[in-house]
C-alpha cells in the first residue's frame, strides 16, 4: 500500500513538472483529483476497507491528496510567472516615442497681474469695482473736477464718439477714475475699492498704445489721510514686486481729482541690462495718487466736510512689464502666439498672497 | 521749463548745487527732466592761437596751421576753413576729443599727405549755432589754453524740469526760485521792477474795444512807444541764456521779449511803432479777417478769437503769436512794447483751433500772474533803453488788473488730519508767507490770502497741499490703513470671479489668451453684427480701429490669420472682455470667447490628428459655461447662431426662449473670405453677463444619492429622417422613465445606402440605474418598449431590428 502511494505520487509529480502550461497542469490535477481521478479514486476505496486498514491507509491517502494539491498550485504559480515573463518580454514599446498631444494654454499678463492686484488690495479690504469703457463726459471730466477748457483734457488724448441728437457726446473713458463716482452714488461710505479695467486714449507710439489697462484704488472714510495712502502704496509695492525692502519715492504733483497730489516712483537698477526693482539710483514711475479732492466727493454725492480719503491711479500693464521684464507694451495687444506662450501663465497658476503670487 | 543756473541764481541767493537744487525741484513737484552742462561736453576745447597758416601744398582749399594751444609746444593742424589765418585765435580740438556737432572723435590723420594733429572748430561743430561758415574766430585778447567753454561763460548748468499745468508761476525762472527759496534753498531777491519814467506821451493809444462790456477776453492792457532805439543783436550773456533753454536769439527787442517771458512767465509783444496805424487795440476778430503770422503762415481768424490791431486790421493773435506787419526787424528804430492779460480758456481755444504752440500761448492759458501786467513791461522797458538805447514813453494803459482777492480758511488740524502729518502751526504759516500768502488769525484757524500769481489755489486742501509740498512728502510716516475685520471676505463678486474662472477653464484646455483692442474697421464691425452710428469713433487712430467691437471674434479671427502667416497653422486663441452693443453702460457685455483654427494636433505617429470642428467650438462653449455656474442640466441647444456662422455648422446654447447664453460653431465661408483667413476655423462666444447668478449662497451639497445597485446599460439603433436632431431622441428616451433613465449617450450616427435616402441611424446607449431593487428582465424589457415607443413617438422614427 505505501509502496503504491509512493510510486502514485512519484507519478502525479512527474506529470506536474511536464505540464507546461496551465491546460496540461489542470488535465494533471483531473488525472490525480478530478471525480474519476487516481487519487480521488483510491480515496472511494477507504469505505470498503476494514476499519483497521482505514486507519492506516485513510490519514495516508488524505497527506498524500494535500501534497498534491499543494505541488499543484506551486507548479501553477511557476507556469503562471513563466507566462507573464514571456508575454511582458514580447510586449515591449519605444517609450522614448513622444507623448500624445496636448495643448498647453496660457493666461494673459494683464490677467494675471489684475488677479495679483486684487490679491493684494483684497487683503487690504479693497473689494473690487467696474464702470463703463463708454462713459459720459461728466463721469469722465465733469465729475473728476476737470471742467470743459481745462487743459487736462487736451493731455487726456480723449477718443470721442459722435455727437448725439441733444448734443452731447460720449467718450471712452480715458482713465479708471469715473469709478470714483459710481462707486460713491452707490455705496455708502466707508468705502474701499480696486477698479482694474481698459482704458484708452489717442496715442500711438513706442511705449503707448490707443488701448490700455488700469488699476483705481478709492478709499473714503471719515479719517483716511495721505499717510495711510503712502503706507497702502508701500505695502503693494512690496507685495506685488515680491521684495522685502522698496525704495519709494514720494513726489508732489498735480491732478484735478486730488489734493494734495503726488506722483509715486519706484527704485530700481539696471546692471547688465537688466531691471532690478526695488532698491538702485534710477527711478520709474508707477502711479498718480493723492487725496480726494473735495469737488469730486461733492460729485460723488457725499459731504466733503465729513468724507475724506485718497485715490490713485496705476497702468497694469506697466507694472507687468516692470515685474516680468516684458519689454514691448504694444506686444500685449498683438495676440502672437509665441509672446503669448512665452510671456503668459499656467492655467492654474492662480495668485494667492498666502500661497504666493508668481511662481 | 528749461533755465540755466546762473539765470536761477540772479533771484536766488544760494551756495546749493545745481545737484542739490535739481534734487530739491523733484520734491517741491517740479519734476526734474534733465540737468546737464553744456561745459561737459565741451571740456576738452581750448583757445589756441593760429602761429601761422600756410597755404596747403596739394590742396588750394586748405590751410596748414601751427597751433598754440597753451601747452607750449604748437602742433601742426590741417584746416579748410577760409578765415583761418595767421594770428588769430581760435578753438582747438586735440585729437581723442568728440566733436558734438559732428559725432566724430578725432584722430591723428593726413590730409592730402599732410599730417593733422586735431581739428579748429566752428560753432556748428559745437552745437552752439548753425554757424558755420568759418572756423570760431574770437577775439585777440582771448586767454590762450584755456578751456573755451569756461571763458564763454556757457560752464552754465542747464536744467529742464515738467511743470504741471496748474503752476504757471513756474513757468518763469523767478517763480521757480520762490519755490527753492520757501523750501530753504536760499534767499528770494526781490523783484526789480521800478516804474520808467516816461519823457513823453505814448503817441500810440491803446484801447480795449469789445462789444460786450462784461466779457474779458482782455481786461488789461498797457504798452509804451521807445523810440531811437538801435534794434541790433543782443549781448552775448542773453544770447547764451536763450541758447541754452533752446531758443534762437534773432535780434535784441526780439530776445528781450523772450527773456521776459522765460524770466518772469511774462509774455510781451514788440511792434515796430513806425508800422502801426492809428491805435492799437484789442477787440475779437472778425470773421473772415487773415493775418499774415510771425511763423510766416496765414491764419484765417473767427469771431471767437481776441486780436491786437490797429486802423489797418489785426497785428497779433493775442497771447498766441504777433504778426508780420508789424513786426520789428533790424531797420526798427521805434518800437512799441505791449504787456497784457488775455483770457486763458480763449487763448486755448484759439490756439487749438489754430494750430499754434508758442511760449507765450502756454502761459497765457495757464493764467499769467493779473498783477505783472504793468511791472513785467517796466523791466523790459529798461531792458530796451539797456541794450537799444532811446527813449521810453509814458505807460498807456486801458482797462485795469482782473485781480479778484481770494482767502481761504486753513484749521491747523487740517494737516494732520488730512496728510497726516504735524507741522508746528509756525512752520505752516512760514511756509505760506514764503510762497506770497497774506497770513491772518488764530493758532487754531488761519485765513490765508492766496497771491496773484497762483490761480490754483481754490481752498483749504489747496493750502494743505503747499504745506506738505514744500514741508516734504517724504516727511509724512507711511501708516497702514487699518483692517476692517479679523479675517478679509469675499472681494470679488460671483460675476467678476466667473471671468477668471472661465478664462483659467479654458487655458486648462490648451487654449492661449489674448487681448485684443476694443476697436476694430467698420467692415469687421459690419461683418459681425456692428457698426451702428452711436459706436463709431469721431476721432479714431486710424480706419482700422474706427469701430468700436460688436464681438470678440473678428480681432480673434484676424489674429488667428497673423499667426497663419507666421506659419502657427494650428491656433486656440481665446479672450475675455467687453463687446459693445450700444452706449449705455448696460449695452457693454462682457463675453468669453475662443477660436481653433487648423488641426487637432500635430501629426503624431499613433494617430492622424483631424481638422477642428464645431463640435470642439461647441465643447468648448460647455467649459465656459460649466466655469460660469450656467445651469448645463436646462440649457438647450438649438441649431441657430448669428449670421456670421455657417448657417448649418452653428448652434447655441439657451436658458428659455429668449436668453441665448453662448453660441458656436464654424464661421461662416464668406465671412472668413471677407477677412481672409483660411479655415478651418470654428469659435464659440459666450455672454457672461448673460449667464444667471446663483440664486443661494448656500455651501452645503445635497446628499449624494448614489446606489450600490448594478446599473444595466441597453443599446438602441432608430431609423429617423436625417434632419431629425439626434437631442429629440435623447430627450425623449430621457423622457421615457425619468426614475429609471440616468443617462443617454449617442455613440453612432449613421447614413449610407443601406438605411436609406433621407434616413440615417443614431444609436443611444442607455443606462438605467434602479435605486430599491435590481431590476427584473420584464421590467427592463418593460422600459425598453416604452424608450422605443417615447422616441419613435418624438421622431416619427423605427427602431433599427
Amino acid at each position: 500500500m505505501t509502496q503504491d502511494l509512493d510510486s502514485l505520487e512519484h507519478e502525479i509529480r512527474a506529470a506536474l513538472s511536464a505540464a507546461s502550461d496551465e491546460r496540461a497542469l489542470e488535465a494533471v490535477r483531473v488525472g490525480a483529483l478530478g471525480k474519476k481521478g487516481s487519487l480521488s479514486e483510491r480515496l472511494k476505496a477507504l469505505g470498503a476497507m476494514s476499519p483497521e486498514e482505514r486507519k492506516v491507509a485513510g490519514p495516508a491517502l488524505n497527506d498524500l491528496k494535500n501534497r498534491i494539491g499543494e505541488a499543484i498550485e506551486r507548479r501553477r504559480g511557476e507556469l503562471r510567472e513563466a507566462a507573464l515573463a514571456e508575454r511582458l518580454r514580447t510586449e515591449k514599446v519605444d517609450v522614448t516615442l513622444p507623448a500624445r498631444f496636448e495643448p498647453v494654454g496660457t493666461i494673459h499678463p494683464v490677467t494675471q497681474v489684475m488677479e495679483e492686484v486684487i490679491a493684494i488690495f483684497g487683503d487690504m479690504g479693497f473689494s473690487v469695482a467696474e464702470g463703463p469703457h463708454i462713459e459720459t463726459d461728466w463721469y469722465n471730466f465733469g465729475a473728476l473736477n476737470i471742467p470743459p477748457e481745462h487743459p487736462a483734457r487736451q493731455e487726456h488724448d480723449t477718443f470721442y464718439f459722435n455727437p448725439r441728437a441733444d448734443g452731447t457726446r460720449m467718450v471712452l473713458r480715458t482713465h479708471t477714475s469715473p469709478v470714483q463716482i459710481r462707486t460713491m452714488e452707490n455705496q455708502a461710505p466707508p468705502i474701499r475699492i480696486i477698479a482694474p479695467g481698459r482704458t484708452f486714449r489717442s496715442d500711438s507710439d513706442q511705449t503707448h498704445t490707443p488701448m490700455f489697462h488700469q488699476v483705481e484704488g478709492l478709499v473714503i472714510d471719515e479719517t483716511t489721510h495721505l499717510g495711510h495712502l503712502k503706507g497702502t502704496l508701500e505695502a503693494f509695492c512690496k507685495a506685488f514686486f515680491e521684495i522685502d525692502e522698496v525704495k519709494m519715492r514720494f513726489r508732489p504733483s498735480h491732478f484735478p481729482f486730488t489734493e494734495p497730489s503726488m506722483e509715486v516712483d519706484i527704485g530700481c537698477s539696471w546692471e547688465g541690462g537688466e531691471l532690478k526693482i526695488g532698491a538702485g539710483d534710477s527711478w520709474l514711475e508707477i502711479l498718480g495718487s493723492g487725496m480726494v479732492h473735495p469737488n469730486v466727493i461733492r460729485a460723488g454725492g457725499l459731504d466733503p466736510d465729513r468724507y475724506q480719503g485718497f485715490a490713485f491711479g496705476m497702468g497694469i500693464d506697466r507694472i507687468a512689464m516692470l515685474k516680468y521684464g516684458i519689454p514691448d507694451l504694444r506686444a500685449f495687444f498683438e495676440a502672437d502666439l509665441r509672446w503669448l506662450r512665452h510671456y503668459g501663465f499656467a492655467a492654474l497658476a492662480m495668485p494667492s498672497l498666502a500661497e504666493g503670487l508668481s511662481v | 521749463m528749461k533755465f540755466t543756473l546762473s539765470w536761477l541764481k540772479d533771484h536766488l541767493e544760494t551756495d546749493a548745487s545745481a545737484e542739490e537744487i535739481a534734487e530739491a525741484l523733484t520734491h517741491l513737484g517740479l519734476e526734474l527732466e534733465s540737468l546737464s552742462n553744456p561745459a561737459d561736453t565741451l571740456r576738452p576745447f581750448v583757445i589756441a592761437r593760429v602761429i601761422e597758416a600756410r597755404q596747403h601744398p596739394n590742396a588750394d582749399r586748405l590751410r596748414v596751421c601751427l597751433v598754440d594751444p597753451g601747452s607750449g609746444s604748437p602742433v601742426q593742424v590741417v584746416c579748410g576753413a577760409p578765415n583761418a589765418r595767421t594770428g588769430m585765435t581760435g578753438v582747438f580740438a586735440p585729437p581723442g576729443s568728440w566733436v558734438p556737432g559732428t559725432g566724430i572723435e578725432l584722430k591723428v590723420g593726413t590730409i592730402r599727405g599732410v599730417e593733422s594733429n586735431g581739428m579748429l572748430v566752428s560753432e556748428r561743430e559745437l552745437q552752439l549755432s548753425d554757424e558755420h561758415e568759418g572756423i570760431i574766430d574770437l577775439p585777440a585778447d582771448a586767454p590762450v589754453g584755456q578751456p573755451y567753454a569756461r571763458w564763454m561763460g556757457l560752464d552754465d548748468p542747464v536744467i529742464d524740469v515738467a511743470v504741471t499745468p496748474n503752476r504757471p508761476d513756474a513757468l518763469g525762472v523767478y517763480g521757480i526760485a520762490r519755490d527753492l527759496a520757501a523750501k530753504g534753498i536760499g534767499r528770494l531777491k526781490p523783484v526789480e521792477a521800478m516804474p520808467v519814467a516816461g519823457a513823453f506821451p505814448s503817441p500810440i493809444p491803446v484801447d480795449l474795444r469789445f462789444e460786450d462790456p462784461a466779457s474779458t477776453p482782455c481786461p488789461l492792457f498797457v504798452g509804451r512807444t521807445i523810440r531811437g532805439v538801435r534794434n541790433g543783436p543782443s549781448p552775448a550773456w542773453m544770447q547764451r541764456r536763450l541758447r541754452a533753454i533752446g531758443l534762437r536769439p534773432i535780434s535784441a527787442l526780439v530776445d528781450i521779449t523772450n527773456y521776459v517771458t522765460h524770466g518772469y512767465g511774462r509774455p510781451l509783444h514788440v511792434f515796430d511803432a513806425d508800422k502801426v496805424t492809428g491805435t492799437i487795440h484789442a477787440r475779437l476778430a472778425r470773421d473772415g479777417e487773415t493775418i499774415a503770422a510771425l511763423d510766416g503762415r496765414v491764419y484765417a481768424l473767427d469771431g471767437t478769437m481776441t486780436v491786437i490791431a490797429d486802423d489797418h486790421g489785426p497785428e497779433s493773435i493775442a497771447g498766441i503769436m504777433g504778426g508780420e506787419r508789424t513786426g520789428c526787424t533790424e531797420a526798427t528804430t521805434s518800437v512799441f512794447l505791449e504787456s497784457a492779460y488775455f483770457d486763458p480758456i480763449r487763448t486755448a481755444t484759439t490756439g487749438r483751433k489754430l494750430g499754434i504752440n508758442s511760449d507765450a500761448r502756454y502761459r497765457f492759458e495757464r493764467g499769467v500772474d493779473p498783477a505783472f501786467v504793468k511791472p513785467g513791461a517796466e523791466i523790459a522797458t529798461r531792458l530796451i533803453l539797456d541794450l537799444c538805447g532811446g527813449e521810453a514813453s509814458d505807460l498807456a494803459v486801458a482797462g485795469a488788473p482782473p485781480i479778484r482777492s481770494r482767502s481761504y480758511p486753513l484749521r491747523m488740524d487740517r494737516v494732520r488730519t488730512l496728510a497726516g502729518i504735524d507741522i508746528p502751526v509756525e512752520d505752516q504759516i512760514g511756509i505760506l508767507e514764503a510762497l506770497g500768502f497774506t497770513v491772518a488769525g488764530t493758532d487754531a484757524e488761519i485765513v490765508a490770502e492766496v497771491p496773484t500769481w497762483r490761480p490754483d489755489i481754490d481752498g483749504e486742501a489747496d493750502l494743505v497741499e503747499e504745506i506738505v509740498r514744500i514741508y516734504g512728502l517724504n516727511a509724512i510716516e507711511n501708516v497702514p490703513l487699518p483692517r476692517l475685520e479679523a479675517v478679509t471676505g469675499r472681494r470679488i463678486t460671483v460675476a467678476q470671479r466667473r471671468r477668471f474662472l472661465a478664462a483659467r477653464a479654458l487655458a486648462a484646455r490648451g487654449f492661449n489668451e489674448a487681448v485684443t483692442w476694443s476697436f476694430l474697421p467698420r467692415t469687421q464691425a459690419e461683418l459681425f453684427g456692428g457698426g451702428q452710428p452711436s459706436l463709431v469713433l469721431a476721432n479714431p487712430i486710424s480706419t482700422e480701429l474706427s469701430d468700436m467691437r460688436p464681438s470678440l471674434l473678428p480681432n480673434l479671427v484676424a489674429a488667428a490669420g497673423r499667426n497663419f502667416a507666421r506659419g502657427f497653422a494650428d491656433v486656440m486663441l481665446f479672450e475675455a472682455g467687453q463687446v459693445y452693443g450700444g452706449d449705455r453702460p448696460e449695452d457693454e457685455h462682457l463675453n468669453v470667447t475662443g477660436v481653433r483654427r487648423g488641426m487637432s494636433g500635430p501629426r503624431h505617429w499613433s494617430a492622424p490628428p483631424r481638422p477642428v470642428d464645431v463640435f470642439d467650438a461647441k465643447a468648448d462653449a460647455l467649459a465656459v459655461l460649466a466655469a460660469a455656474g450656467a445651469p448645463i442640466d436646462r440649457l438647450q441647444v438649438v441649431a441657430e447662431g448669428p449670421s456670421w456662422y455657417h448657417p448649418g455648422r452653428a448652434g447655441s446654447f439657451m436658458l428659455g426662449p429668449k436668453n441665448r447664453l453662448a453660441s458656436f460653431g464654424e464661421l461662416h465661408p464668406r465671412v472668413l473670405d471677407a477677412m481672409d483667413v483660411p479655415g478651418p476655423l470654428v469659435g464659440f462666444e459666450v455672454d457672461l453677463d448673460a449667464v444667471p447668478l446663483p440664486k443661494s449662497a448656500r455651501t452645503t451639497r445635497p446628499a449624494l444619492a448614489a446606489s450600490d445597485l448594478q446599473a444595466v446599460r441597453r443599446d438602441f439603433a432608430f431609423l429617423v429622417d436625417a434632419d431629425v436632431a439626434a437631442e429629440r431622441l435623447v430627450r425623449a428616451a430621457r423622457g421615457a422613465d425619468k426614475a429609471l433613465v440616468q443617462n443617454v449617450n449617442v455613440f453612432d450616427v449613421f447614413t449610407g445606402p443601406s438605411v436609406g435616402e433621407g434616413r440615417k441611424s443614431i444609436a443611444l446607449e442607455v443606462v438605467l440605474q434602479p435605486r430599491e431593487r435590481t431590476l427584473t428582465d420584464e421590467e427592463i424589457d418593460k422600459v425598453a418598449r416604452s424608450i422605443v415607443t417615447a422616441v419613435e413617438k418624438a421622431t416619427g422614427g423605427q427602431l433599427r431590428t
